[in-house]
């Protein structure tokens, strides 16, 4: 919902005069204006439906006007001189009997109930004053489904406010949850028992005022809102930085829940980062450093003290001429410069294969250098048209492809002016669209989550879905370089996406790295300068790979491939790998070569599985939810995270290890290092190194940041049971642990106020216990949090700047005889490798399997189920075949699920059916 | 035609309904011929606003002026539909059912009519699952119209086209409402759009649509014939036309009739229905279905029609009364009746989906002898808290109607009941 | 064969043709998913989960939101139903005039209650909100005739009639 830029109008609460927007609805103008109404259908982000009838005020016509009627506020719009009572007996009357009716069948389980104490509906209950039961009648109760590994069902407690099948089937096009029957009879839930198919089904948890959609991964190591201590931190999942509140307790984190941020994810969060939290509890992450004293007949890894460790490595690195590091594209903007600082320039990698890396650099190349701005999230959801090339985003962004889904309502929604509809009125605004939808074109290998709501969707090879975008530019505008050889078809098409794109006021164009070919980014780069040559105010919007692609991509490192695979003579330098799993962006082979060539071999890392044979040092990283740092998303925007967690033993953040590193290892280096304790040294280091960076320590307030000289506290404040907070250890009240990094403390004591965005950490106010207490953040309902930070956007588009197009348009892809094309299919979950460490999410990862179009599959004779041999230059797989009907012909898809197989895609493959054993 | 009867006069009681010869040789189809020949679309709505038509699906909207919201001329939305609300589901309601199965020919002839005036090319009757006897009239009246060229493309040559399809329901009294009507059809969700958009200007699938019931639809061929004068000199008092009246209960001979508008409830009673049975004496009675307040012996003079019921704050409704005689129970008949609105809320809303089976279940406690006396005050409230605009639509509404003018004129049943733990009319020792 | 194929293959060529002439009345095809069921109801009683999906694969509708339908619609059956469906009327004008005795005797006649099935599969009774026939109160319909108004030995006659 957009806030309108017409002037402020005048509206009486109970005799108070305050000024109001008249784009909003009276609910949201008492709730900006910070009165408490009651209210469970309306959703800031859904709008309004007039179902609970929760909301009522009375509404009387003028000053002589005493009697009054009473309205729904969130149905009634806010107009000049409207004249509203909250306190007004009858409204008061009514709202506590629609919570009473809503008691009537609620089972008042709360002592059991996972919502209790953060409960809209409890509030909302204290809130109207219903306290006394009349009703003598029985309940009435049903059987609750399992709905899969992430979300827990109780329907015994629905009051029947449909938020749910709203925000499933109308935001997310979910299809498999429902509601079943009417009158008091209401089933809301799946046709039959199986797991949420929906992507965002997470939000359940808290699009829910009650407990009937609960967390099942927090339920497994269950604790009370008030007894976690909650951090702001950034999604470490994807590329799109999410916000998010990570909830800890005793060491364990306990879940994830939408950080609201007015740019990025608003209210939603995809379901791979709210359930992938749990490898931050995995039972084999690295905690203790580890040294491994020989190389020879298979020595392995022993633990040892930090300080030991480090005097090993000091004295093994003494006599080293070089160190060659290994960045992350899944670590701190802060630790991947700590290592290039220890290393130098010229031996820093950015930690990414030949393809990510050079894609990276291309995306920043065209975020930086070009005419057409980078969009956030939530511009692209008030995109009016547009077109996605080659990216399957409910794969790869999940939450720029919600927003794409609320894009196609845009350009219908303009007729609701001349219908006197307003916008937050979803229920008209529904009638009155009636599922038109405007344009939205998708150019993918095989069929995406969005296609239900795509104006065409075109497949094909990735080369030709680029060859098709650079058609489409230069229909555009034709300076930009023709495509070969076009049929009729392709040309309608190119016409219609070229006019659709071209008429529009805000058109996007999005694509990403998701099929590994570069064209397809350059392409998409093509179609936004044409339309921004052509005066169209366009926006570009990228998918990459990790939390930090782009920010280890501005330090301008090297890509791994080169030097792996020419072996260039290293003459036994030594190797730092920071947070890498190098399996999954080197062929095995080639890893283990270049491995050998080093000596010693370090990682940090708090990854397990990331530690190859070779290692010879181990130093136990803190994850990015127990560390603080800088990551920069795929908008450009870098955002802060705090640490989650207190500081355990043995474990340090990546940086400081290196730093530590620097020191024992007596390096040059360690002279820029040796002042380096805490992240605002290490901002001004990086701010005077890369210009671009220059302003990354403004993303949040520095360490010393006070509140009245309080930290604040990451628990909320109780009123009993203080020492409760490390119960499960000690009834007595120790000193909480310490955190000089942040503002942050890990106590419940500090200031009550609220604090800077960026240091939020929980939703809580006085009467609001649940998460819709964000609504007490907002100057403006659904608008920024109040004195909003949202991060530092270290592009601005240079929008009259003329630079080249891309030249050379790929040619169409051929066939080949008896090859096909093997592209890489990214899978949500599967695909990245934290979130994959996560049990929740390990019971949603499809098995691996080349996909083929039925008609390929024929050819190749086989069948769903059946075992192929792929074969390619330095690739040999056996993988079970999928068939898909949606996959383009001639392209074979390589499901992305975990294991490197990926990198050097897309690649000719030839593909045999496996001898049946 | 029938002068007085023009809606029922060509009905045969025990036969089957005029074909569409028959129905032509009685002078039916002319009025659609003469309006497709001589009259624009702007005339009709014309004729029909002088007509002072007003809806007899239950609100009394003026059709006429209804019609003046649908956009006109050549930027107009299209194509426009017409929807026929032939859901009739009211308890005590059977009078559309007795146009569909006995005439069907007149509807289609008003429906031409009503399509033609706001230039709607398709028609849907959406009929209630249980007229299976309807559904069948209609399609075959619908066939032999279509043969003649009274349907279909280009009628009779005029440039005019217009398609009718009979849609039939699966239940939910809610589908009558006109909005949840629409959803319906639409084979979405059955829940009551809010308005607006107004199915004017935006209604089935997004365009310009008026819903209009059965009977209202079976007057305009005599407003077309004879014209808006005669019409309106057809009712007695103020409405225009005249009304399909019912009499249900314990009447010696319950029925539907065509009378005059506003002709008294005694005469109904007495008249046409015959008086009470044997050993039955009238204590009071819903004068236009089961969404309709009581009223008693006082009211029997009263005019039936729309503003004459509403001042004494009850509605003409359907115009189907049903009769309570004094050996039956009042709480008894208002526990039915709001075991009835209860039952059919489509549970959007939460007065409505929950407060209806609180209210149902208090009526059944005091009915069956379990009352407390703080039951009546809440039955109290729920008449305001589910009043007007409280609720989503007018379903949960139309339910207190008859609770609130019970608790007004039998309040005293329902303090005996809460007083001697039991219903009076039931024999002791037994439960219902 | 997968359920998949199952289920595509459950719905006759007749079927399919009487569904496709619904569809045709209406400019989407949601639209003719409640007629879809009903006609595939009509012949087969009741609509079971696989013929639910069935239906909505040839309606080309999402499974769950044509089940929302038909689990909203009181005549479109989800569980199995006798062989003869009777629709006691339960609203006011047959309260009225006696319905109560009509549904006491059919359960005593057929032993069974409100939603039930006799035990030969013959009956399945249902309350049904007033049927428009109130000036033939107490009013029953059975499948797809009116019968009324009806005393309980009339009741008894038509249940023993020729019925299978
Ligand atoms: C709950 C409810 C049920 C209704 N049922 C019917 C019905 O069965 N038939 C009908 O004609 N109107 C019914 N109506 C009234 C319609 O909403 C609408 O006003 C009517 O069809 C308009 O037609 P008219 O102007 O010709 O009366 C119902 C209204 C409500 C609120
Ligand atoms: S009053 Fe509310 S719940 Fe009742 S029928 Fe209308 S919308 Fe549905
Ligand atoms: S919040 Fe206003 S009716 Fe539900």
């Amino acid at each position: 919902m957009t806030k309108g830029n017409t002037d402020s109008i005048t509206i009486h609460v109970d005799g108070r005069s305050v000024q109001a927007d008249p784009q909003r609805n009276l609910l949201e103008s008492c709730l900006s204006l910070g009165f408490d109404l009651p209210y469970f259908c309306w959703h800031p982000a859904m709008g309004s439906v007039g179902a609970c009838r929760q909301c009522a005020v009375k509404q009387f016509k003028d000053e002589s006007d005493q009697a009054g009627r009473i309205v729904m506020a969130c149905m009634t719009p806010s107009a000049e001189g409207t004249r509203i009572s909250i306190e007004d007996s009858e409204a008061r009357e009514f709202r506590a009997s629609v919570i009473e009716w809503l008691m009537l069948n609620h089972p008042h389980d709360c002592p059991v109930c996972d919502e209790g104490g953060e409960c809209h509906l409890q509030d909302m209950t204290v809130m109207t004053g219903h306290v006394s039961r009349r009703y003598r009648e029985s309940k009435r109760t049903y059987r609750n489904q399992d709905l899969g590994p992430f979300v827990t069902h109780e329907m015994n407690r629905c009051i029947q406010c449909y938020r749910c099948v709203r925000f499933y089937r109308d935001i997310a096009g979910g299809e498999d949850l429902n509601v079943f029957g009417s009158r008091d009879r209401l089933y809301f839930g799946r046709m039959t028992d199986g797991t949420l198919e929906s992507e965002f089904s997470g939000n359940l948890v808290e699009v829910c005022p009650t407990g009937v959609f609960t967390d099942k991964t927090l339920s497994r190591h269950y604790a009370r809102k008030w007894d976690m201590q909650s951090t702001p931190s950034i999604c470490s999942h994807c590329s799109v930085g999410c916000n998010v509140h990570l909830s800890e307790r005793a060491g364990i984190m306990r879940r994830v829940t939408n950080r609201y941020h007015s740019r990025i994810n608003g209210y939603f969060l995809c379901d791979r980062g709210r359930f992938g939290y749990e490898y931050v509890n995995h039972p084999q992450r690295l905690r203790r450093p580890a040294v491994r004293a020989s190389r020879e007949n298979s020595v392995s890894l022993i633990p040892l003290m930090p300080a030991e460790a480090l005097a090993q490595l000091g004295v093994r690195l003494a006599q080293k001429k070089r160190i060659v590091g290994v960045g992350s594209p899944r670590a701190s903007l802060e630790s991947n410069y700590a290592l290039r600082t220890l290393v130098g320039g010229e031996h820093f990698f950015s930690g990414m294969s030949e393809v990510e890396h050079h894609h990276a650099s291309l995306i920043l190349r065209v975020l930086k250098g070009g005419p057409a701005p980078s969009w956030s999230v939530q511009e692209v959801e008030q995109a009016d048209a547009a077109l996605i090339l080659g990216e399957d985003l409910g794969h790869t962004a999940p939450r720029l492809a919600l927003a794409l889904r609320q894009s196609v309502r845009n350009q219908p929604m303009e007729q609701l002016e001349r219908l006197n509809i307003p916008r937050w009125q979803d229920s008209a605004v529904r009638t009155a669209l009636h599922g038109q939808k405007g344009p939205l074109y998708i150019g993918t290998v095989a069929g995406t989550s969005l296609d239900d709501v795509a104006t065409r969707t075109f497949r094909g090879a990735p080369n030709d879905i680029a060859r098709l975008g650079c058609a489409v530019a230069h229909k555009i505008y034709p300076d930009s370089p023709k495509s070969s050889e076009l049929s009729l078809s392709e040309a309608d098409l190119i016409r219609e996406i070229a006019e659709a794109l071209a008429s529009a006021k805000r058109p996007v164009v999005v694509a990403g790295t998701g099929t590994g070919e570069a064209w397809v980014i350059k392409a998409a780069a093509n179609v936004a300068w044409a339309l921004r040559r052509r005066g169209v105010a366009a926006g570009i919007a990228f998918a990459l790979q990790e939390c930090n692609t782009l920010g280890v991509a501005l330090l301008d490192g090297r890509s791994l491939d080169r030097t792996a695979t020419t072996g260039a003579d290293r003459n036994r330098d030594a190797m730092i790998i920071l947070e890498n799993d190098l399996r999954r962006r080197l062929e095995k082979p080639t890893l283990d070569r270049w491995l050998e060539q080093f000596d010693p071999v370090i990682v940090i890392d708090h990854v397990d599985e990331a530690v190859p044979d070779h290692a010879d040092f181990v130093f136990p990283a803190a994850p990015i939810a127990c560390s603080d740092g800088t990551l920069v998303n795929n908008e450009g925007c870098a955002q802060r995270f705090f640490s989650a967690m207190p500081k355990e033993p043995d474990v340090e953040e990546s940086w400081r290890w290196i730093r530590d590193i620097a020191r024992h290892a007596s390096r040059d280096s360690f002279q820029s290092m040796s002042n380096w304790n805490r992240l605002e040294d290490i901002h001004d280091a990086i701010a005077g190194e890369f210009p671009l960076l220059r302003r990354i320590g403004e993303t949040a307030p520095p360490a010393p940041f006070r509140i009245w000289d309080q930290k604040i506290p990451r628990a909320p404040h109780r009123f009993s049971g203080r020492t409760a907070l490390p119960m499960l250890e000690t009834i007595h009240e120790p000193q909480p642990p310490d955190d000089p990094e942040s503002p942050l403390a890990f106590s419940m004591e500090g200031t009550p106020r609220q604090p800077p965005s960026p240091l939020i950490p929980f939703f809580w106010a006085s009467r609001w216990n649940s998460n819709e207490a964000v609504n007490k953040f907002q100057d403006e309902i659904g608008g920024p949090l109040r004195n909003e930070n949202p991060g530092v956007r270290l592009f601005d588009a240079q929008s009259r700047r003329v630079i080249p197009f891309f030249e050379n348009a790929p040619p169409r892809c051929d066939r080949r005889n008896n090859q096909l094309l093997l592209v890489p299919i990214p899978r949500l979950f599967g695909a990245e490798e934290l979130s994959a460490r996560s049990s929740a999410i390990r019971e949603r990862i499809p098995q691996a399997a080349v996909v083929l179009n039925p008609r390929d599959a024929d050819r190749l004779g086989v069948r769903k189920g059946h075992a192929i041999d792929i074969t390619a230059p330095g690739l040999v797989r056996r993988l079970p075949v999928e068939t898909d009907e949606t996959m383009a012909g001639g392209v074979a898809g390589l499901l992305v699920v975990g294991d490197g197989a990926y990198v050097t895609l897309p690649a000719w493959v030839t593909l045999r059916r496996a001898p049946s054993t | 035609m029938n002068d007085d009867r023009p809606l029922t006069g060509q009905i045969r009681r025990h036969g089957p309904p005029p074909t569409l010869s028959e129905y032509e040789d009685c002078g039916g189809y002319a009025p659609v011929r003469t309006m497709l020949s001589h009259m624009t679309p702007e005339d009709v709505q014309q004729e029909v606003m002088n007509s002072n038509l007003r809806g007899r699906g239950g609100a009394g909207f003026p059709t006429g002026q209804k019609w003046s919201f649908v956009p006109m001329g050549a930027d107009a939305p299209r194509p426009k539909y017409l929807v026929v609300n032939a859901d009739e589901m009211e308890p005590g309601s059977f009078k559309d059912r007795l146009l569909l199965e006995g005439h069907p020919h007149r509807l289609i002839e008003g429906i031409i009519i009503a399509a033609y005036a706001i230039q709607a090319e398709c028609a849907y009757v959406f009929v209630r699952w249980a007229y299976h006897p309807s559904v069948i009239a209609l399609g075959r009246a619908i066939r032999e119209a279509r043969e003649t060229g009274l349907l279909g493309h280009n009628l009779l040559g005029s440039g005019f086209s217009l398609t009718v399809h009979v849609h039939t329901s699966a239940g939910r009294y809610i589908c009558g409402e006109e909005t949840a009507l629409l959803n319906a059809l639409e084979g979405h969700p059955v829940i009551p759009r809010s308005k607006p958009p107004y199915p004017q200007v935006c209604g089935l699938w997004g365009k310009p649509t008026i819903v209009q019931n059965v009977e209202t639809v079976c007057n305009l061929p005599h407003i077309l014939a004879h014209g808006a004068k005669w019409f309106r000199n057809l009712g007695k008092g103020k409405d225009a036309g005249t009304k399909l009246y019912a009499v249900s209960g314990r009447v010696k001979q319950p029925g539907v009739w065509e009378l005059p508008i506003g002709t008294s409830m005694r005469e109904i009673l007495e008249h046409h229905a015959g008086g009470m049975q044997e050993g039955y004496a009238f204590r009071a009675m819903q004068p236009g279905g089961g969404s309709t307040g009581f009223l008693t012996e006082d009211h029997l003079d009263l005019a039936m029609d729309f503003d004459s019921l509403s001042s004494v704050g009850s509605r003409l409704g359907t115009g189907t009364a049903i009769v309570l005689d004094d050996r039956t129970c009042p709480v008894g008949f208002v526990r039915n009746l709001e075991h009835f609105f209860a039952q059919e809320s489509c549970g959007w809303c939460t007065p409505c989906r929950d407060g209806l089976p609180w209210v149902e279940r208090l009526l059944a406690d005091i009915d069956n002898g379990n009352g407390r006396p703080q039951d009546v005050e809440i039955l109290e409230r729920h008449v305001t808290l589910l009043g007007p605009g409280r609720t989503y639509c007018a379903h949960a509404p139309g339910a207190m109607e008859p609770l609130k003018s019970a608790l007004r004129y039998f309040r005293s049943d329902f303090d005996r009941h809460i007083h001697d733990q039991r219903c009076p009319w039931k024999s002791q020792g037994t439960e219902a | 064969m997968s359920r998949d194929e199952k289920i595509r293959s459950m719905l006759t060529e007749e079927e399919k043709g009487m569904i496709d002439e619904e569809l045709s009345h209406y400019p989407t095809t949601r639209a003719g998913g409640i007629e879809a069921l009903k006609i595939v109801q009509r012949r087969r009683g009741w609509i079971s989960d696989d013929l639910l999906l069935a239906v909505a694969h040839h309606v080309g509708m999402a499974p769950a939101e044509l089940d929302r339908s038909a689990t909203f619609y009181n005549l479109i059956f989800r569980r199995p139903i006798g062989r003869h469906v009777v629709l006691v009327c339960d609203s006011v004008s047959c309260w009225l005039m006696g319905a109560d005795r009509l549904r006491d005797r059919l359960r005593h006649r057929l032993g069974v209650g409100a939603g039930e099935t006799t035990a030969d599969g013959r009956f399945t009774v249902l309350p049904n909100v007033c049927l428009g026939a109130c000036d033939r109160a107490p009013a029953v319909m059975i499948d797809e005739t009116l019968h009324g108004p009806l005393t309980e030995d009339e009741l008894d006659r038509l249940l023993d009639s020729q019925m299978p």
